[in-house]
């Protein structure tokens, strides 16, 4: 599975990155500062799954999923938002937005797997 | 004359920082005496800071001394981290975030809307945390068995948002 991590903390793209090769999702991972870089990788890049933060300079996560979720070509791409807005009503922006799922941060290994076999359809 | 700022727009950022402290560094934060802060410079090597806008406005600083963000920050990330550089200060800022983004969550939970910045962060001996004039600033310190540090939070009710 190819997947792209946004963040523009290297300390959470390397943590997520470890976490990834822990729980068996390692086989290749890009890696962008925040959702501007994101959007230049991707148009050379396909991905099975995106997984952003919400809170960066430059783009932020929302409006890359938005941006995203207007081009055709990743418009059905699962996305994951790794993100400290815990609040209800960032969640339900998110969502709105065209998020699949949504974790807060910190989290758990376990959680990222669940997270990520949800919106990959591994798992009822 | 700084306004007052009351325990209830405090104890958000205090139990934040014990919870994602506790949950990502593996320390138990003990809180020591809440006090006014008179001037601008922080005793300790470190700070990550955050802005806060909303229904209330400042911000919120973690700092610490050397000694404790090495400890916290080979915790956080399960490497050993032998100096403050660029890669210690991006965690640093990171558990800022972290703190500010549990305490936008529990203000949420209280019906209180705030917006948090990204993370900016100082280093530097006896470096200085500017907060506009009028805002008051509390210092929370604390100990843990990683050494000490401590949270400050400059903060004052934001009317026009009411």
């Amino acid at each position: 599975m190819k997947i792209i991590t946004i963040d523009d903390s290297s300390t959470m793209r390397r943590i997520i990155k470890n976490t990834l090769k822990r729980i068996g999702y390692g086989d290749e991972i890009l890696e962008a500062e925040n959702g501007k870089e994101a959007l230049e990788i991707l148009e050379n890049n396909d991905v099975d799954l995106i997984i952003t933060d919400w809170n960066m300079p430059v783009m932020d996560g929302l409006t890359f999923v938005k941006k995203i979720r207007a081009n055709k070509k990743f418009d059905d791409v699962p996305i994951i938002m790794v993100t400290t807005e815990a609040a209800k009503e960032d969640i339900i922006t998110a969502l709105k937005a065209g998020v699949n799922n949504y974790i807060v941060k910190p989290f758990t290994p376990q959680v990222l797997k669940e997270k990520i076999e949800t919106v990959m359809g591994l798992k009822e | 004359m700084a306004a007052k700022l009351s325990v209830e727009w405090i104890n958000p950022f205090i139990e934040a920082t014990e919870e994602i402290l506790s949950t990502v560094a593996m320390i138990e934060p003990k809180r020591g005496k809440l006090a006014l802060k008179k001037d601008s410079t922080v005793e300790y090597d470190v700070s990550g800071i955050i802005g806060i806008t909303g229904e209330a406005v400042g911000s919120i600083a973690l700092s610490f001394p050397k000694k404790t963000a090495l400890a916290v920050v080979s915790n956080f990330t399960g490497e050993e981290v032998l100096g403050i550089d660029a890669d210690t200060a991006d965690a640093i800022g990171e558990l800022t975030n972290m703190i500010a983004g549990r305490a936008k969550k529990i203000f949420s939970d209280k019906g209180i809307k705030l917006k948090i910045s990204v993370p900016n962060v100082v280093i530097g001996k006896n470096h200085t945390i500017n907060s506009p004039k009028g805002t008051p600033t509390i210092i929370i310190p604390f100990e843990s068995e990683s050494g000490e540090f401590a949270i400050q939070v400059s903060l004052v009710p934001n009317k026009s948002e009411d």
